[in-house]
């Protein structure tokens, strides 16, 4: 038998396999929304069949019904209080991405730098900010200066660490081609060290996105609503005090909101910075 | 006349090694008595045993390493743009595209990218990479990446380009490709190079000169030269000339290694 006879035999099996895998490709595609959908729907369904069948008084568990209605009522108060949780998050982020960045370039540049300070930087990160929150509410004057420094502390360790192994990951040979080329500490800096360092400091970005708002939070719990008039945190603790429980479900709800969009967001950042050229980045195609 | 037209011993001197010892933190001798001259235009190659110090050369006269005694002068000194350098894995810049990879040297000196836009097109051209300016590596193949590479060592013109086994990882086929065309470059920009290789073969085909080093303490114990004219091409890859240079350099190949044992 000769090739020619074999051809359109074995060509159209492909075109089943091709199909077959694009089919694949939609029903995951597909299945990645409507799963975790119907994960959600389901449990609520549930959350709210057990409230009404077991008749759970509402200022044991409230039920979906009762924390979607207290978020429409209490908009109002809810709201500006996501504003303002909203803001001493980014705050701290952004100080975080500041500090980190520039300590961890100086970490880089001065071996003795990094030898004095780092320790300090771990151990600012291993004590845990519960502890360390009350006391900065004694020595800081500002209260609002207070809760920064409390949700900064917390974001700004694995944008440091992160960083620092980015800019010393650069490959070894094109370290050594810049030295031959005569390379500049600050060209080195800038064309090498830091590109290299961009995927490090965006898996850096991601956490300390999460741990901002964690540092925010614990930051409005203790320091209250002194420090920054009354974000989210504050109202929950509020609403517990008050057996509120639907306001309290309703904050806690936008709470995680803020953290889920603050994730996709980042994830957004270091997608768009890195599509063109990094690993973890492309799509291979298969 | 170009320098890699006149004969061997009439070109002029480009640099010299003399003496060099390199020893490793006090105990390990990688080079002893090491001497090597290289002449305008020359291909030379060093071949040799695994671990008998050819890469250490090649850092040595980079400057990345220091000799322990001896001295290497360049003939009218030496300048931070007289060295094109390859290394075994194309070593390019993942965030950035060829042509902005090819920049680089001009980039480290202060050039922009449109004052240096026209060597750098040129460069691409004469690895045959015309098409691919705005590739990222990641979208090149091995062989290109390694043209990418070459093409950025000699985007500047140096005096000297420094090759340490450029084409050990690629498959043959892609090997036979880059050795013809390195060779087709080398007479249309006329440069000096020194070609580290563990491939009989390869050093016979390309080189003019085979340095042959032995190891423990690596130094050159046999030169060959290889008078074939170039341009060469396949008819020189099947001719009785290149089977013998081959068997010559095998021999002092296999010489080496007995020394080493
Ligand atoms: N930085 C170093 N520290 C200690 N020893 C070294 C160092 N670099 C090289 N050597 C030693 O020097 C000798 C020569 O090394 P070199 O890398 O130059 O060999 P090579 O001929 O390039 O080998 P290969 O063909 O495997 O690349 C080896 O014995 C190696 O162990
Ligand atoms: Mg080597």
């Amino acid at each position: 038998m000769s090739l020619a006879d074999q051809a359109p035999v074995t060509l159209p099996t492909v075109d089943i396999e091709e199909q077959q895998r694009a089919r694949r490709e939609k029903i995951n595609r597909i299945a990645k929304w409507t799963l975790p959908s119907l994960v959600l729907v389901l449990s609520v369904l549930g959350w709210h069949l057990y409230v009404t069948l077991a008749e759970v008084p509402h200022y044991i568990l409230p039920g979906p019904v009762l924390v979607a209605q207290k978020m429409a009522e209490d908009r109002a108060l809810l709201w500006p209080a996501m504003l303002i949780t909203a803001r001493l998050t980014l705050l701290a982020l952004a100080m975080a991405v500041v500090g980190g960045v520039v300590l961890a370039v100086a970490f880089t540049q001065s071996k003795w730098a990094e030898m004095s300070f780092f320790p300090y930087a771990v151990i600012l990160q291993v004590t845990p900010v519960i502890a360390i929150a009350p006391l900065l509410q004694i020595y800081v004057e500002s209260a609002f200066v207070a809760a920064l420094l409390c949700a900064w502390i917390v974001a700004f360790f694995p944008i440091l660490s992160n960083t620092t192994i980015g800019l010393k990951s650069a490959d070894h040979n094109l370290s050594d081609l810049f030295t031959i080329y005569g390379a500049t500490r600050w060209q080195r800096l800038r064309y090498l060290a830091a590109p290299s360092a961009l995927p490090f400091f965006l898996g850096g970005l991601k956490i300390a996105g999460g741990l901002a708002l964690i540092g925010a939070v614990v930051a409005e719990f203790v320091i209250g609503r002194a420090g920054t008039g009354l974000g989210l945190a504050s109202t929950l603790l509020e609403a517990s005090y008050r057996f509120n429980f639907g306001r309290l479900y309703a904050a806690l709800i936008l709470i995680s909101l803020m953290g889920v969009v603050i994730f996709a967001v980042m994830s957004l950042i270091s997608h768009l910075a890195l599509r063109k050229w990094h690993e973890s980045a492309i799509k291979r195609e298969r | 006349m170009p320098a890699a037209r006149l004969p061997l011993s009439q070109r002029p001197a480009l640099l010299n090694m003399t003496h060099v010892e390199k020893a490793f933190g006090g105990s390990v001798v990688a080079l002893k008595d090491m001497s090597l001259t290289v002449n305008e235009g020359d291909f030379v190659s060093l071949l040799g045993p695994s671990g008998c110090g050819k890469s250490t050369v090649l850092r040595l006269i980079s400057g990345l390493l220091h000799t322990t005694s001896g001295t290497i002068s360049w003939a009218g000194g030496q300048g931070t743009d007289d060295l094109g350098v390859v290394f075994q894995e194309p070593t390019l810049m993942p965030w950035a595209t060829a042509a902005q990879n090819v920049w680089l040297p001009f980039r480290l000196r202060g050039q922009s990218f449109a004052s240096a836009e026209a060597e750098i097109a040129d460069a691409l051209r004469l690895v045959g990479l015309d098409h691919f300016h705005d590739a990222y590596p990641r979208a090149l193949s091995g062989g290109m990446k390694m043209r990418v590479a070459i093409a950025r060592a000699m985007v500047t013109k140096p005096r000297l380009i420094l090759m340490d086994e450029p084409f050990a990882a690629l498959d043959e086929i892609t090997r036979f490709k880059l050795n013809d065309d390195l060779l087709e470059l080398k007479e249309k920009i006329g440069c000096t190079v020194i070609f580290v290789t563990h491939s009989v073969f390869e050093s016979v085909f390309l080189s003019d000169r085979i340095m042959v080093m032995a190891a423990r303490p690596g130094r050159v114990i046999h030169e060959l030269t290889v008078p074939a004219p170039y341009p060469r091409d396949d008819v020189f890859r099947t001719s009785a000339e290149y089977a013998a240079h081959c068997r010559a350099a095998s021999d002092a190949l296999h010489d080496a290694m007995g020394e080493a044992a």
